[in-house]
């Protein structure tokens, strides 16, 4: 299957993809995306959650063919978002990152959140990101981190 | 070797933050970006894919192995079995009775039998299923108390007796009567580590015959020690470098994909990647080891321990690990921190055929306080105290013994402890405004009606560093040179950074003391001495001492220097000095000795006692048996603060995995078999199970410790699951004995708990039973 696509804003073209190959393994075994994490390949853990079409997927569970003429973002391109930006930041003062296992993913979720720019209590933070497994931090540092970046976000608008 | 893609770089901190404060951790930035490699990262453009053939059976005898047809496949370079191994074919932390390959049997599911290296990971899994292997199938041995002390059970090893390790503790008088007794039967069930990065790495082989591995792993000395001894190679050629790992928790200290890859590689003469996928990684480790727990504690009527006698179970599954260290801490903190007069206390640690279990944070201690912690809750409720007065009365302070006799010569200021956590305000009613505030969220199928809230509490003691004699010790080699016209301190040590943020924890030692503004920190790996295992809350203590000491060698060194160079001057700037030359020094911290604990375990076995306690709030709905936990509050004593956002995240990460064993997390074993080894059923917490958390920190220095500092990373992880056990027992009246609390005890009653345990486990043991006491409570 040759199947095209945009992935971090770049146009990438795969070429005798399998039919079972989950985009997962196309952004790390092709395309050398590493930045997307692999915990458990069954859509439990959240550590590959990326941007299909600007809405988040679990990376494992999509196959890629799903992804053809579409859009995919990865942590790896998001590094510059504004929104991106600040929730960095934040993880990083707060202290929510300590394996880092989990912190991509949750960065790309969170910031999908912080897209719907209506203020989330910290029930809709941990509805968003329940879907996100972290086994170090215990979250009460990223709901903090998520709480501190939205206050941040919406100085800067 | 410039083709690895993902080799560790080097990290450096940027002004100068000592101890105490909280600068930001060197590898966060990559962890942030997505582009901090962890060994499954790890890529290489001439890398084969390795994969492991594993039994189905907990118990078979090999009758033989056909890999022809999987050799024969497109792109299969090496299928490898036990007759393919060059060197030993065992290992193992302790006693080295693990097979790198099963030989002639299997005795566990998930027991690895043969390897295969191809092109990808597509083949080298299609390869796999080519294998035929005949067992004899047999029953397996999967009950603990009958591998302890059935006569008729098989012996899971020809070998060795299915007892690993019986510790005794005996202390005081045998048998002594007491006008308060409560017993209870406990039981915990296997936890799994869940450490989110799958096992992995990559390995290859060298120009000089020998191998380099990259890999996740908590101690890279004592992995090398055991891959060289498999793969007949003298240690230095047998090159480890720490690749980032993903949480380890206990699980890494075994060997997982290491020595298998390693032989791939040096098999093939290509560099092989391997990665476990989540179901390979839960039978690629060892687990927390389950537990049977007898206690009974008698008491004078207004609540002081007279006695406690106690009788566990540790299930170590088929392999040793590190079961023999689990026995030795379940025994000697196996009443808590509570001083006792009186202790009879045997702690068994068994082989069966389930999953190898070995180290989880908490390590023995964990087992042992939530069944001490629940008896505490019942002898309170004898002897109509509360909770935390009943510990308080009890408490081991300055000046006490431990039930091994071990004098506690530094602060354990538990009354104080105690205190802050009576001091620390209850979170206000439940207000189920958002059906999310219920037990069980926007899916539970009442409207709240049934939701009681219930108030618990549980208070842990755990030891520091490794005990019983071992000589447990960390090198660290420290260079200033000049870097950019600046110094530029370099940190290198084998010490691994698994995420608790120990990487900045050794650049403040050297800020506090060196007059520094930049440090790097290179990569662990075995070019320096060892740093001992990533375990026992152990590395800020052993590796923090390391770095301390070298500190102190460079200043002498540098005071020498200057003295020949600049004679007279007492302020040349460090930069100058340095203009002359870099300055190295490597240093090797012991703590102080430690001795094996006798035949009636006493003596002195432990290096350092920390503390942490628990207050939970829950809600349960009492229709559904769901609870959720509404808030936390925690109080440690760490002696001395050195980072104090990295010390919280430790204590919220430890109390989440405390949660995660008192209500959600089991690896449910039948026959033999793990039936749940996935995220969609073995459950740990999200972020709607873990709620907030309120945290008291104390700081009583530990005189005989660097800057007084307390090993902080398990105490957390100890007392969480007895406070909210015990605060869903307050708010439903469900006397509950298991951990993870299921559903289905909290709505079907009880069967009623097989008594006589005493008197069938021996007549000694019995002695005190049948005493007649003014009150019993049983279960």
């Amino acid at each position: 299957m040759r199947l095209t696509m945009k992935v971090n804003g770049r146009p990438v073209v795969a070429d005798r993809v399998a039919p079972e190959r989950s985009l997962l393994r196309l952004l790390r075994d092709d395309l050398g995306l590493t930045g997307t994490k692999d915990a458990c390949e069954q859509g439990e853990c959240g550590s590959c959650t990326v941007l299909l079409d600007g809405g988040c997927v679990n990376a494992c569970l999509v196959p890629a063919g799903q992804a053809d003429g579409g859009s995919v973002e990865t942590v790896e391109g998001l590094v510059d978002v504004p929104a991106v930006v600040i929730l960095r930041e934040a993880f990083l003062a707060a202290g929510a990152v300590q394996c880092g296992f989990c912190t991509p993913g949750l960065l790309v979720a969170a910031q999908e959140l912080m897209s719907r720019r209506v203020e989330p209590s910290d029930n809709d933070i941990r509805e968003a990101l329940a879907g996100n497994l972290c086994r170090c931090t215990g979250y009460v540092t990223i709901i903090h981190a998520v709480r501190c970046a939205w206050r941040a976000s919406r100085e800067v608008r | 070797m410039t083709t690895v893609t993902g080799r560790p770089v080097a990290l450096t901190m940027a002004g100068s933050a000592g101890i105490g404060a909280s600068p930001r951790r060197p590898d966060g930035p990559l962890k942030a970006r997505g582009e901090f490699a962890y060994s499954s990262d790890l890529r290489h453009p001439q890398a084969l894919f390795g994969a492991t053939l594993r039994s189905p059976h907990p118990r078979a005898r090999i009758v033989g192995i056909r890999a022809e047809a999987a050799r024969r496949l497109a792109g299969v370079h090496a299928v490898l079995t036990h007759a393919d191994l060059p060197a030993a074919r065992t290992t193992g932390l302790d006693r080295r009775d693990q097979p790198v390959l099963a030989g002639d049997r299997v005795r566990y599911q998930g027991e690895p039998v043969a390897l295969v290296a191809a092109e990808d990971a597509v083949t080298a899994r299609r390869a796999l299923s080519l294998i035929e292997v005949e067992y004899a199938v047999e029953t397996p041995l999967t009950d603990p108390w009958r591998s302890a002390f059935d006569p008729d059970a098989p012996l899971v090893h020809d070998a060795y007796d299915n007892v690993v390790r019986h510790q005794r503790i005996r202390r005081g008088e045998v048998a002594v009567p007491a006008a308060v007794v409560v017993r209870g039967e406990y039981r915990v069930g296997m936890q799994d580590q869940a450490f989110l990065g799958p096992e992995s790495g990559l390995a290859l082989p060298a120009a000089d015959g020998g191998v380099e591995l990259f890999a996740a792993t908590q101690w890279l000395h004592v992995d090398r020690d055991q891959l060289a001894a498999v793969l007949g190679l003298p240690p230095e050629k047998v090159r480890l470098t720490l690749a980032g790992v993903g949480g380890a928790f206990g699980a890494r200290e075994d060997l997982s994909m290491q020595a298998h890859a390693c032989l791939l590689a040096l098999t093939c003469g290509r560099p092989v990647r391997m990665a476990y996928l989540r179901d390979e990684s839960f039978v690629g480790h060892v687990h927390r080891h389950p537990a049977i727990l007898r206690y009974e504690h008698g008491a004078d009527h207004d609540g002081r321990l007279v006695y406690v006698r106690a009788e566990v179970i540790l299930d170590g599954g088929a392999y040793q690990s590190s079961t023999a260290a689990v026995v030795g801490n379940a025994a000697s903190l196996g009443v808590g921190p509570y001083e006792v007069p009186n202790v009879l206390v045997d702690v068994y640690g068994v082989y069966t055929n389930n999953p190898p279990c070995g180290a989880m944070r908490g390590f023995g201690a964990v087992q042992t306080c939530f069944a001490y912690e629940s008896q505490m809750d019942r002898l309170a409720r004898a002897c109509g105290l509360e909770p935390l007065e009943v510990r308080a009365r009890n408490a081991v302070r300055q000046g006490s013994r431990i039930a091994t006799g071990q004098l506690v010569d530094a602060p354990i200021p538990i009354a104080e402890i105690l205190d802050a956590l009576r001091a620390t305000p209850l979170p206000p009613p439940a207000d189920p405004l958002d059906p999310r505030d219920l037990p069980g969220g926007v899916g539970a199928t009442t409207g709240g009606e049934g939701v009681r809230r219930g108030v618990g509490y549980g208070i842990g003691i755990k030891n520091i560093c490794y005990s019983e004699g071992f000589d447990d010790h960390s090198t660290a080699r420290l260079r200033l040179e000049l870097r950019d016209d600046g110094p530029m301190a370099i940190v290198h040590t084998a010490a691994a950074e698994v995420g608790q943020g120990l990487l900045t924890v050794l650049a403040q030692i050297v800020a506090t003391e060196l007059p520094v503004e930049r440090v790097e920190i290179l990569p662990a790996d075995t070019n320096v001495g060892s740093a001992g295992s990533t375990s026992a809350s152990r590395q800020s203590y052993m590796t923090g001492g390391a770095v301390q000491a070298a500190c102190a060698a460079i200043r002498a060194r540098l005071a020498a220097v200057a003295t020949s160079l600049f004679p007279g001057r007492a302020d040349v700037p460090l930069a100058e000095l340095l203009r002359h030359g870099p300055v190295e020094e490597t240093r090797e911290f012991h703590h102080r000795p430690t001795v094996p604990l006798d035949a009636d375990g006493q003596g002195a076995s432990h290096v350092q006692f920390a503390v942490c306690a628990h207050r939970a709030v829950v809600d349960v709905d009492v229709d559904l048996g769901l609870v959720r936990v509404v808030e936390l509050a925690a109080v440690q004593d760490v002696g001395r603060v050195l980072h104090p956002v990295s010390l919280a995240g430790q204590i919220h990460g430890g109390s989440a995995q405390g949660l995660g064993l008192a209500l959600l997390e089991e690896a449910v074993v039948v026959d033999g078999v793990i039936r749940n080894p996935s995220f969609t059923d073995y459950l740990i917490p999200t972020m709607l199970d873990m709620p907030e958390m309120t945290l008291s920190i104390l700081e009583h220095p530990d005189p005989h410790a660097p800057y007084g500092l307390r090993g902080a990373g398990e105490p957390p992880t100890l007392s969480s699951t007895p406070a909210i056990v015990a605060a869903v027992r307050d708010a439903t009246g469900v006397d509950l004995h298991r951990v993870p609390v299921r559903p289905q005890d909290l709505t079907t009653a009880p069967p009623p708990e097989p008594w006589g345990w005493w008197a069938d486990a021996g007549a000694d043991k019995a002695a005190a039973v049948d005493r007649n006491h003014d009150r019993e409570v049983t279960s």
